[in-house]
């Protein structure tokens, strides 16, 4: 087995998650994914963003850049200083692929355009992704993936109806942006397999997550319809919705899709008084008294821990499942055999998890093995080895502090 | 060779890469397969669907275009499978479906139907299921709301206290769709050095995982379970505060939050100034140095008194003119948007995001292609096929 992606070499330059995560994924499947970045304007995974190692901040002790960052090599440069910006470009030189996810011009500005890069290298594949793509009146406007996805109709779409809506947790929109920017890559690779020609990739995380509300907006344009929230309700499946168990904040999800799985419920909850009304047995009349209904099933679910509940509604062939929280997913006997989560060392914080892809592949190696790099952990290797400086030019440029 | 205005035509994978669909009779697995072959399809790959005689699933799912349910009119339907071709497989012919997958590169399928063991060693073979192909759970139905409770997902969402809670598009089908076209076009790559196809197993539940990576950092590193919290934001403190990403403003609700690091100070020096403009007084907010300003260490308490500030002053502004505001003034903070307020976007308008496209006599204004590949965007060639609209055109290129 070998990984698909060997010997593909990718040259990264953003931070957070929406660009770099991208590179997770190329680095899992064998790429040699290279991460620029400087301490003279770090990383808010580094800075800003909790967990930190004991709670006390610090660049390498930060978990979320090590986490988003798996399987990388990472290098220190500040692209600020003159002499920097052709080192970069003879890196990207020996590069298959450069994501870069700065606000648009942010590149350009010093000396890092598209049209830079692909004189260093004229088949290079450049995804640039950000907030609002390279183009457009708000094509600069910064902005963080928690609020582009109210932005982008996600928000409206979740709670209760008569009261704000909730948050989507964490930054949503930016993890659709990075499956498809993967995508991307892996096409605009493909082709130059087969052409020799590279390709610019303009990815507007904006526009990429409204892929995903592409139904909802179709539906305005069509009905002139406003979608909004339903709290737990669905269009064709009744009862649909989440229900306690006898342990303290302690649910089950449950949904009955036609009357067939309606009559596998009753029999499943024992087959009560109240559900042997002739009208339930019908979706209308389920619909009529959804509310009523989800009370009952409350009644029987709040009587029993919710294994139990959920196995006892699966052995009737039911939909069912315990609602986890997110330490039980280190737990879950499905999600271990996938092999989801990959435990590694990291030097600072000690022993982590680290995600795997959602798709397993029966014929390649699939990563990630070992944690985000330190700060500039292999600037060194990389200057060295592949780009080429000798010991006293890479001590000269150290001297004045370009490695940083 | 293919040229850049090809691409605007058909995207950067080859014509020639055929991809079959192999249409369960489940939603929740026609749903994620469609999406996969709908992002192939749009990338330029040649997406044929297989459906029973009585259509996919994703046909019957309301709502439809004029609210006639129609099995071509299904906007969820209509969503899914632009770009691709349709033939009807009778239930039990095995011959005409195999002679389907022969001619294929990539088949996608929501059960293990074409067994990869088995397979020509070429082809690569994509299963799409709830929980994965392998496993105590790999036979277990589910569909959206089983997935996401499954994952984190819904446990993450909802008011303190309360139900955890979904949001009402079904989401978890797009996400397994996506991550299976990411899984499937790397086994292509790799089947051109190797020569060999292989098993592309995802999973709707680990898919989901991916959803809020974050919390499971907290949650290894940390020891924190992050959960419900309505429409406040945990993970950008040291010390446990919450901050509010969501608020109530004049006809509808923003999304904003007092947040550290350089753009985050900005934003707050920015908020100060344009509340001084509208002559709203903020003495917390304006007391603090935005220069020096951490909100990783401040304390509920004050985060408390900060917000109450801030919620004061939006709900005086509508979603226009805090987009305009924020806009003006490079801030961070969005409105929460609704349908009608995407299709007016400025932005979107100017990058020629939308296209018209006919279906069934009406006119649909389709949201466009996921990125521009050398300035093109991959466009929308086909209308959704009918049940079984390419029978013969397909069936006698394959049984031929």
């Amino acid at each position: 087995m070998t990984a698909p992606l060997e010997g593909i070499r990718v040259v990264e330059l953003g931070w957070a998650a929406a660009g770099p995560l991208v590179g997770t994924y190329l680095a899992a499947h064998g790429a040699d994914v290279i991460h620029l970045e400087s301490s003279t304007a770090l990383d808010p995974f580094r800075s800003t963003y909790p967990p930190f190692k004991d709670n006390q901040p610090g660049p390498d002790r930060a978990a979320m850049f090590s986490f988003y960052n798996a399987g990388k090599r990472g290098v220190a440069l500040d692209l600020k200083q003159p002499a920097a910006v052709p080192l970069a470009l003879r890196l990207i030189s020996t590069a298959d692929v450069v994501i870069e996810s700065f606000p648009a011009g942010t590149l350009a500005r010093r000396g890092l355009g598209v049209d830079a890069m692909r004189a260093a290298k004229v088949d290079l594949v450049v995804l640039s992704s950000c907030n609002q793509g390279q183009s457009g009146p708000h094509a600069r406007h910064p902005g963080y993936g928690s609020q582009l996805t109210a932005l982008a109709g996600f928000t409206q779409l979740l709670g209760d109806p008569a009261r704000t809506p909730v948050i989507l947790y964490g930054p949503y929109i930016d993890y659709i942006a990075v499956g498809y920017g993967v995508i991307a890559i892996l096409a605009a690779l493909d082709r130059r397999a087969r052409t020799g020609e590279g390709c610019v990739i303009d990815l507007s995380q904006y526009e990429a997550g409204l892929q995903f509300v592409a139904p909802a907006l179709l539906e305005h344009d069509a009905n002139g319809t406003i979608p909004t929230r339903a709290a737990n309700r669905d269009r064709v499946a009744v009862p649909h919705g989440v229900y306690p168990t006898s342990d303290p904040d302690s649910w089950i999800a449950l949904s009955v899709w036609d009357d067939a799985e309606w009559r596998r419920l009753v029999t499943a909850l024992g087959d009560p008084e109240w559900a042997r009304e002739t009208s339930l047995g019908a979706a209308a009349g389920r619909r009529e008294r959804e509310a009523w209904i989800d009370e009952r099933i409350a009644e029987w679910s709040r009587r029993q821990p919710r294994e139990r509940a959920v196995a006892r509604l699966r052995s009737h062939g039911l939909r069912a499942a315990p609602v986890e929280s997110v330490s039980e997913l280190f737990r879950d006997a499905q999600l271990a055999e996938r092999k989801a989560w990959r435990k590694a060392a990291h030097p600072v914080i000690g022993e982590m998890r680290l995600m795997a892809p959602p798709f397993l592949l029966s014929d390649a190696e699939q990563g990630p093995a070992r944690p985000g790099p330190l700060l500039g952990e292999h600037t060194e290797e990389v200057f060295r080895g592949i780009v080429g400086l000798d010991a006293a030019e890479y001590a000269a440029l150290e001297a004045a502090g370009v490695f940083r | 060779m293919p040229t850049l205005a090809s691409l605007a035509e058909r995207g950067p994978l080859p014509p020639d890469l055929r991809v079959v669909e192999l249409v369960g009779n489940d939603v929740w697995g026609a749903a994620a397969v469609a999406h996969c072959g709908r992002t192939l399809a749009d990338l330029g790959a040649d997406v044929v669907k297989a459906e029973p005689p009585e259509g996919d699933p994703v046909r019957r799912v309301p709502p439809y275009v004029g609210d006639r349910a129609d099995r071509d009119r299904g906007l969820l339907w209509i969503a899914l499978n632009a770009n691709k071709r349709s033939v009807v497989l009778a239930p039990g012919d095995a011959a005409t479906r195999d002679a389907l997958v022969r001619g294929a590169d990539v088949v996608l399928q929501p059960a293990i139907v074409v067994d990869p063991a088995r397979a020509d060693p070429r082809l690569v073979v994509v299963t799409i299921t709830p929980y994965g192909a392998s496993g105590p759970l790999a036979d277990v139905p589910a569909s959206d709301l089983e997935v996401t409770a499954s994952s984190g997902c819904l446990w993450l969402a909802g008011e303190p206290g309360g139900a955890p809670v979904r949001t009402s598009l079904p989401q978890s089908p797009f996400w397994t769709g996506m991550y299976a076209a990411a899984g499937a076009l790397l086994a292509v790559f790799a089947r051109r050095r190797t020569g060999r196809g292989q098993h592309v197993d995802v999973s709707g539940q680990q898919s989901m995982v991916t959803v809020h990576a974050p919390a499971a950092v907290f949650a290894d590193v940390a020891g924190e379970d992050h959960t419900r919290l309505g429409p406040n934001l945990l993970g950008r403190s040291i010390v446990g505060a919450r901050f509010r990403n969501i608020w109530p403003c004049a006809d509808g609700h923003v999304s904003f939050a007092i947040q550290g690091g350089p753009i985050g100070r900005h934003t707050g020096r920015m908020l100060v100034s344009w509340m001084a403009e509208r002559g709203v007084s903020a003495p917390r907010l304006a007391a603090i140095d935005w220069d020096t300003f951490d909100n990783r260490t401040l304390s509920q308490a004050d985060v408390d008194a900060l917000e109450a500030e801030v919620a004061a002053f939006l709900a005086t502004l509508t979603k226009r003119e805090f987009f305009d505001g924020v806009l003006a003034r490079d801030m961070l903070g969005y409105p929460v948007a609704t349908a009608a307020d995407i299709y007016a976007d400025a932005q979107l308008g100017s990058r020629a995001f939308w296209q018209d496209v006919a279906i069934d006599g009406e006119r649909l204004t389709f949201p466009g292609g996921f990125a521009l590949f050398d300035g093109e965007r991959p466009s929308v060639r086909r209308a959704p096929p009918r049940l079984g609209e390419h029978q013969h055109e397909v069936l006698g290129r394959v049984t031929a």
